[in-house]
């Protein structure tokens, strides 16, 4: 279609042909429209969720957060190149690197490619194309050095001193402020697209089950969403009251990591200690009740692994007590004046950038981006009307106590959710079927988003979005002006995770 | 002068049945979910209280008598690790925590993971589980102890 300067990313999808994908359809466009959508959607505050591409396509999941809708777009790679998002939408950077390094399809118009997920150790290169090319080890490039004089600079990781994910931070300092902060990932790529593919969604769960440990639950959730979409199929209602149980004691068990995390750095030993118990408390409840602490492969699509154990809800609802006994005081904890002096300003994170990156979760919302899936695109928290708490400051101790709030609304979640169980079936068989699906669950990062498509009950193309691909480039944002001191406590806050990007 | 060396003697052997000696930790990452991570992060609490039995972890390979790894090998991971071995003095121990440091666990077969650590560095331990509890790796970890005051 023609494009003019009143063209809204409306228009140009409403006129594009589609494909089914469930719940929202997947709009194809040609090069022209799909440079002209990147435009308008970066006018219209359109915020890019995730772009990834399987052998022929390159696709991209906006959300329109004044309408509350999503849109689904394509384009077709033609000799290799497709016109890139990211000179207008500069989130779409790291997303466009990784394509080239997994499929080679390359960003026409991207100030650079740079590998990401690509070391240059791997057998082949670009493994998820229809033919990968063999290649010989050459040593990365980290990156590039300082380029401004008199400035010192420090690399950090990927192997930290402390129980952490591999991640390569180099700051760049002035004395001991950082100039500039530059991040490379990609060290704990497992290859994980190329091992689900072709296999059975029930098989494949383990994998998205193993994306990241701290949202095994929100991520093994969202990919049985999507199967259950693509297969247009529901899960029974006692496995759907099941998952947000374990969702949210997800929510609670990692928030009180995060807790202690930045309770130990800030110097707090009894914040550490408080609530360190309190969340192995939760995980031996979990393993009483789920057979396992962390509720891994426990969600499958189709419904659940297995019911929860006999007096599991009775132990499970003991813990979800005693933590909402221990509350006021954690809290209080927080507001005396050694970690209230020690977070307040620390780590700000502007409403603005966050809204522009699509950062959602404690750090969203912390800075005033009012995005949480579970009150928007998932029905099945309907029923309990999930309370969404937002914040201005943007600051360590914002985050902080969101994440206390957020503790206690998930106390009532997953009570309420335990209370109600519906008796029924756990699960249902998937029928091998071909179709498409997107669906997304909230963990305790932000939303995780995943879409796949079908061919006969066998996974054809798959991709999670899991919320470090926001997380990180706002980091590197943060962390300017900051203090070398500070970067461990500003870390821990913004709670970055690592392998769920590296795929 | 003499009993005074053998008084030594003696409490020296005492101490070191009794107390044994510590061990320094070092934990190396070669491409975990993070799941392995959150398991060792209980042990610090006090109910587990990993100190009490002498081991605790270090920030450098070169302060460490035991390198703890997790994950399956990744490729881009593999030199980390033996950089990291390269400057752990000897003696040393290595010991592979959860199924992927085992033997890659699910991730076994993928272009981008070599297999367990003992693909790379001689490994004297593993811990299996996915992850194992915290209860499992300490009760791994205290075999090493004991191994290591005979």
């Amino acid at each position: 279609m023609i494009t003019g300067p009143g063209t809204t990313a409306d228009d140009i999808v409403r006129n594009a042909q589609a494909e089914i994908c469930r719940p929202w359809l997947r709009h194809i466009l040609p090069p022209a429209d799909w440079i002209a959508f990147s435009r308008s959607a970066a006018a219209e505050g359109l915020i890019l969720l995730a772009q990834w591409a399987d052998t022929v396509q390159v696709h991209a999941l906006f959300l329109n957060q004044a309408a509350l809708t999503i849109v689904a777009v394509s384009t077709q790679v033609r000799e290799g190149q497709y016109p890139a998002l990211s000179p207008v939408l500069p989130g779409a950077a790291l997303y466009e690197r990784m394509i080239h390094d997994l499929w080679g399809h390359r960003a026409q118009g991207a100030d650079d490619l740079p590998p990401w997920l690509d070391h240059g150790t791997w057998p082949q290169s670009r493994p998820m194309a229809v033919r990968p090319e063999p290649q010989s080890p050459t040593a990365l490039t980290m990156l590039a050095s300082a380029d401004q004089p008199d400035c010192m600079v420090l690399p950090l990781g990927p192997i930290w001193g402390q129980l952490e994910e591999a991640a390569h931070l180099r700051l760049t300092l002035d004395g001991p402020t950082i100039r500039r902060a530059e991040v490379l990932l990609g060290f704990t790529h497992k290859g994980t697209l190329t091992l689900m593919r072709g296999k059975s969604p029930r098989i494949a769960a383990r994998f998205a089950a193993r994306l990241s440990a701290d949202a095994t639950v929100a991520h093994s959730v969202a990919f049985a969403r999507a199967t259950e979409a693509a297969m247009d199929v529901q899960a029974p209602a006692r496995a759907v009251a099941l998952r947000i149980a374990m969702m949210e004691i997800e929510r609670i068990a990692v928030h009180f990591d995060t807790l202690a995390e930045v309770g130990r750095l800030a110097g707090s030993d009894i914040v550490r200690t408080r609530c360190g118990f309190l969340r192995e408390t939760l995980l031996r409840a979990c393993e009483a009740a789920f057979g396992h602490r962390l509720m891994m492969d426990c969600v499958v699509p189709g419904g659940v692994a297995s019911d929860i154990a006999e007096g599991g809800k009775q132990v499970i609802l003991r813990a979800l007590g005693s933590i909402a006994t221990e509350l006021p005081d954690v809290r209080r904890l927080h507001d005396g004046p050694a970690l209230a002096s020690r977070l307040t300003g620390l780590g700000r994170v502007g409403g603005a950038l966050a809204a522009s990156l699509g950062v959602g979760g404690v750090v969203g919302r912390a800075s005033g981006y009012a995005f949480d899936a579970r009150s928007s695109f998932t029905q099945a928290y309907d029923a309990f009307g999930p309370r969404l708490a937002i914040h201005s400051a943007g600051d360590a101790a914002a985050r902080q106590h969101l994440r206390l709030f957020e503790i206690e609304e998930s106390l009532r979640l997953a009570g309420a959710a335990l209370d109600a169980l519906p008796e029924g079936p756990l699960g249902i068989a998937l029928p091998p079927v071909s179709g498409e699906g997107i669906a997304c669950a909230e963990s305790v990062r932000g939303d995780v988003w995943h879409w796949l498509r079908l061919d006969h009950g066998q996974i054809a193309a798959v991709f999670p979005r899991d919320p470090g691909w926001a997380l990180w480039p706002l980091a590197e944002r943060v962390l300017e002006h900051a203090t070398a001191d500070d970067v461990d406590l500003i870390r821990a806050s913004l709670a970055l995770p690592a392998s769920g990007m590296d795929l | 002068m003499a009993t005074i060396e053998s008084l030594r003697a003696r409490l020296e052997a005492a101490a070191q049945t009794r107390l044994g000696r510590s061990l320094a930790i070092r934990h190396i990452n070669t491409g975990s979910c993070n799941g392995c991570e959150l398991e060792l992060r209980a042990l610090h609490t006090v109910l587990y209280d990993l100190e009490r039995f002498g081991l605790r972890f270090v920030d450098s390979p070169r302060h460490a008598d035991v390198l703890l790894v997790t994950g399956p090998l990744t490729r881009n991971l593999r030199g980390a690790l033996e950089q990291a071995w390269d400057a752990t003095p000897e003696p040393k121990w290595v010991v592979a925590v959860g199924d992927c440091a085992v033997d890659g666990g699910v991730f076994k077969g993928s272009y981008a993971v070599l297999g367990g650590t003992g693909v790379s560095v001689p490994v004297d331990l593993t811990i299996s589980g996915c992850p194992p509890s915290p209860g499992r790796i300490l009760a791994g970890l205290r075999t090493l102890l004991e191994a290591n005051r005979k």
